[in-house]
């Protein structure tokens, strides 16, 4: 099949930040055509991964971003003034031949810009219209703002990720940057395909913190029938497991300085074997033989595993351990996992692009294989207003002189 | 009766394979108006056998982590161990558009159930096959959970503590199988709008592990653009250097995240105003600073550490937070700053979201029922679609709910499915 699998999808893009921009970016890998749109005034600084590190080397600046560039690979870039009618004039133009518009301002910033969705149907009857936002575009909350952490805060999230004792250990990244790009990829593959079997488009409005909190489904169901609440002394211990319950389980100290293996025993004959391979007295004890017993002497079992793990290179143990049929693995830092394992690199998860400004530079690739129409990224992100000349003229019809004065006047 | 609004995946017909790896895929597809039928072992899906249990008794129908993830869907049982059961499998299949799995690699094809065996039974089905490292590879016969895979993956080396003697962190929630699920959506959605428009289906390879490795943000790019390796934190974004802390304890002992620290004037104004308001400006006389701030027309945050007008600023905009903090209850603290325009969010354990007024509000706590118990509250959706809304169609099956039903309809008799069923449902616990 010589075309990619969305290349007849068209999608006027307001997205940014990776929670929005993180969406379009996975369609876009599929051949969607991804027309970002972005301010010429402000320089597209309203996202701010446009001119944030990391940098690959001395150049500063907004069209230098490595972060900026992972998230938008393969995209279009175009800048429209709409503070000015011309430009509000070509986005209405712009959306006439789009199938989406997709966007992750704040609630109602759409609505004043004169594109909230009522405008859009008037504009293209059958548009689909995703919007992302913390809270949604209803509710209490709907004026409240969000990062990334503050949606995995309220959401449930930064709660379930911790140790007992301490505070919420919380995730090291936006989680929900990404997850909630996710769903709203989801949100539009789906709005899509309702459209391609009624030719009916809609507005889908997505809280990123209802899509956080829809990931705690077990724990909410533990309370809401049994009523048991995940806030009680001595929980949550994330790096342990109840559902199922898994003794040993969890990421022990491996020789060296901050190096950890994480370890899953899934049953009792997984635990006889790894007993034999530590091959201690305390490893064969009866009083640890079955689950039971492991877990009610849990805080012992992981001080002895980690008296033997502490002792080992964890790369070493960790193969050893597998050989035996067992879960293990090295916590893995960024070098080992990008450059050093042969899962992501056999999988071609680190694809090169060519970004106009920066040259080359690689970026994350996508999990998936299709067997007929795989995704490929080589084009980095569009540097400011890039592609004006090829979607304002070639897709629009202005006429070079028409763009010529568009910008002089600042509208593109 | 009111008829139920249309939904988005109306007609689209899906058999899963029971595994509790991919039933999250399931349900995202089953929620959205497909019909999702899954396929159990006749002795039950190991799924079935996963904690948390109704009042803790350990029965394959009150599984609530089963209840979970699988609503919306039917259930019948097969067992494909034996020919009768793969050719009803293979009959099952060719009335589908997908077929998602997460075996472990070569099983199906052992089995004669491999993607190119299901396509000569349905040539245009799309078929997902999730794995921890794909279904081939150098890897894809190694074993995995879902800590293994977040901790291989770069998740886990991105969360913890300061306190670097203390573990990486593994967050809850299996989410190292949601973000799997994830992908496997978004692939099947994008294989079947290439199927709407040219007829034509495809196989689908997961990798789970790979899927971790693209969902750490920095901790990727950070290392292909500019060699650096971020270092976890508590409560905050991993970092190649030390940044402030934004978790923060509360009166009640409870935490909240106070995002990224006042920057712009308008947000000293607000944390000002905010000071007065709780009178705290006697133990904070460093209030006028923040009046300074908010009467600024710019703050240059460049300048901290070089302008000392600047850093007091910005030093007391941060004491400012911490102490209206101390002050106040997590929730009051989150509610009150966001309404002042500061972005704050309380720290809640997923039962605590369910009675959060905004969530109400928009109905995201969702009652589904169940005969024996009555009503159930279900977290809801994670999207609102105007035209086709999410919306859990049924509880979970029971074992083989719908053997009669889904079987009669592939032109099977009474003792044919009787005999397919084969142990009767329940009496025995599944092998894990």
């Amino acid at each position: 099949m010589s075309s990619k699998a969305l290349s007849h999808v068209r999608i006027c893009d307001f997205t940014g930040q990776l929670a929005g921009a993180g969406a379009t970016r996975t369609l876009a890998a599929f051949g969607a055509e991804v027309i970002r749109v972005e301010d010429p005034v402000r320089q597209g600084r309203w996202d701010i991964l446009r001119g944030t590190g990391p940098f690959k080397d001395d150049r500063r600046g907004i069209e230098y971003s490595g972060s900026f560039n992972n998230t938008n690979v393969e995209k279009k870039g175009i800048t429209l003034n709409l503070r000015t009618e011309r430009g509000r004039e070509l986005l209405s133009e712009l959306v006439k031949v789009s199938d989406v518009v997709s966007e992750n301002f704040a609630a109602g910033v759409m609505e004043r810009l004169g594109f909230g969705y009522e405008a859009l149907k008037a504009i293209k009857p059958d548009i689909i219209y995703v919007s992302n936002c913390g809270f949604g575009h209803t509710g209490p909350y709907r004026k409240w703002k969000t990062w990334g952490p503050i949606v995995q805060a309220v959401s449930g999230l930064t709660f379930t990720s911790g140790l007992p004792d301490e505070p919420p250990a919380g995730w090291g990244y936006s989680y929900m940057d990404h997850t909630g790009g996710y769903y709203m990829t989801i949100a539009i593959l789906m709005a899509l395909v309702h459209k391609s079997r009624t030719g009916e488009g809609q507005w889908v409005d997505m809280s990123c913190t209802e899509a956080g909190a829809s990931l705690n489904g077990p724990a909410v169901l533990d309370f809401t029938v049994n009523g048991r609440k995940l806030r009680r002394p001595g929980s949550p211990n994330s790096n342990r497991n109840e559902w199922p319950a898994m003794a040993p389980h969890g990421i022990y100290p491996s020789r060296g300085d901050d190096r950890w293996i994480a370890i899953a025993c899934r049953s009792d004959d997984e635990w006889a074997k790894l007993a034999g391979l530590i091959d201690r007295d305390w490893s064969r004890a009866p009083h640890l033989a079955e689950l039971a017993g492991r877990r009610d002497h849990e805080d012992e079992l992981d001080a002895l595993v980690a008296s033997f793990t502490r002792l080992h290179e964890e790369f070493d143990l960790a193969e050893r351990i597998r050989k035996l049929g067992i879960p293990a693995t090295a916590v893995q830092r960024p070098g080992e996992r990008i450059d050093g394992d042969p899962n992501t690199s056999a999988w071609g998860l680190w694809p090169t692009v060519e970004h106009s400004a920066m040259g080359e530079v690689r970026v994350d690739g996508l999990p998936v294989h299709l067997s007929k129409t795989d995704w490929s990224i080589e084009r980095g992100a569009p540097c400011l207003g890039e592609h004006n000349d090829e979607v304002l003229g070639g897709l629009l019809g202005v006429s070079a002189s028409e763009l010529e004065a568009l910008r002089d006047e600042g509208v593109i | 009766m009111i008829e139920p609004a249309p939904a988005a995946l109306a007609g689209l017909r899906v058999v899963e394979l029971a595994h509790e790896r991919i039933a999250f895929a399931g349900k995202l597809l089953a929620d959205m108006g497909a019909c999702v039928i899954v396929v159990e072992p006749p002795r039950g899906a190991a799924g079935r056998w996963l904690p948390p249990f109704v009042n803790d008794e350990v029965d394959p129908e009150r599984s609530l982590n089963w209840w979970h993830y699988n609503t919306s869907k039917l259930g019948v049982t097969l067992d494909i161990d034996d020919e009768r059961g793969r050719d009803a499998l293979r009959k099952l299949v060719a009335t589908a558009d997908f077929f998602i799995e997460s075996e472990d690699p070569g099983r199906l094809a052992a089995l004669s159930l491999a993607p190119g065996d299901l396509e000569e039974v349905k040539p245009d089905l799309i078929t997902i096959s999730m794995t921890p490292f794909g279904s081939s590879g150098p890897r894809c016969d190694e074993p995995a959970t879902d800590l293994t895979i977040l901790a291989g993956g770069g998740p886990a080396w991105m969360c913890g503590y300061d306190d670097h003697t203390l573990p990486p962190v593994r967050g809850g929630g299996n989410q190292g199988y949601h973000t799997g699920c994830h992908f496997a959506v978004m692939s099947g959605l994008t294989a079947l709008l290439v199927r709407d428009a040219t007829g034509v289906g495809q196989h689908i390879d997961v990798n789970m592990h790979a899927a971790a490795n693209v969902t750490t943000e920095a901790g990727s790019y950070a290392w292909l653009v500019s060699g650096d390796t971020m270092q976890r934190q508590t409560g905050r974004h991993a970092s190649s250097g030390a940044t402030m802390e934004s978790q923060i304890q509360c009166r009640d002992g409870r935490y909240a995240n106070t995002g990224v620290p006042p920057r712009q004037p308008k947000e000293f104004a607000a944390v000002a105003g905010w000071v007065r308001a709780l009178g705290l400006e006697e133990e904070f006389p460093e209030v006028f600073l923040l009046e300074m701030g908010g009467q600024r027309e710019f703050i240059d945050l460049t300048m901290i550490g070089k302008d000392e007008e600047v850093t007091a600023i910005f030093g007391a905009g941060r004491d400012a937070m911490n102490l209206i903090a101390s002050k106040l209850p997590a929730y009051e603290f989150f509610a009150q700053g966001q309404e002042r325009g500061i972005p704050l969010g309380v720290i809640y354990s997923p039962e605590e979201v369910m009675s959060d007024p905004h969530f109400e509000d928009r109905g995201f706590p969702v009652v589904v029922d169940h005969e024996e118990l009555g009503e159930v509250v279900y977290p809801g959706a994670p999207y609102k679609f105007g035209e086709t809304p999410w919306r859990i169609q049924r509880r979970a099956p029971r074992l083989g709910e719908h053997n009669a039903v889904v079987l009669r309809d592939l032109g099977l008799d009474e003792r044919e499915i009787a005999d397919l069923a084969g142990t009767a449902p329940g009496t025995e616990p599944a092998a894990r």
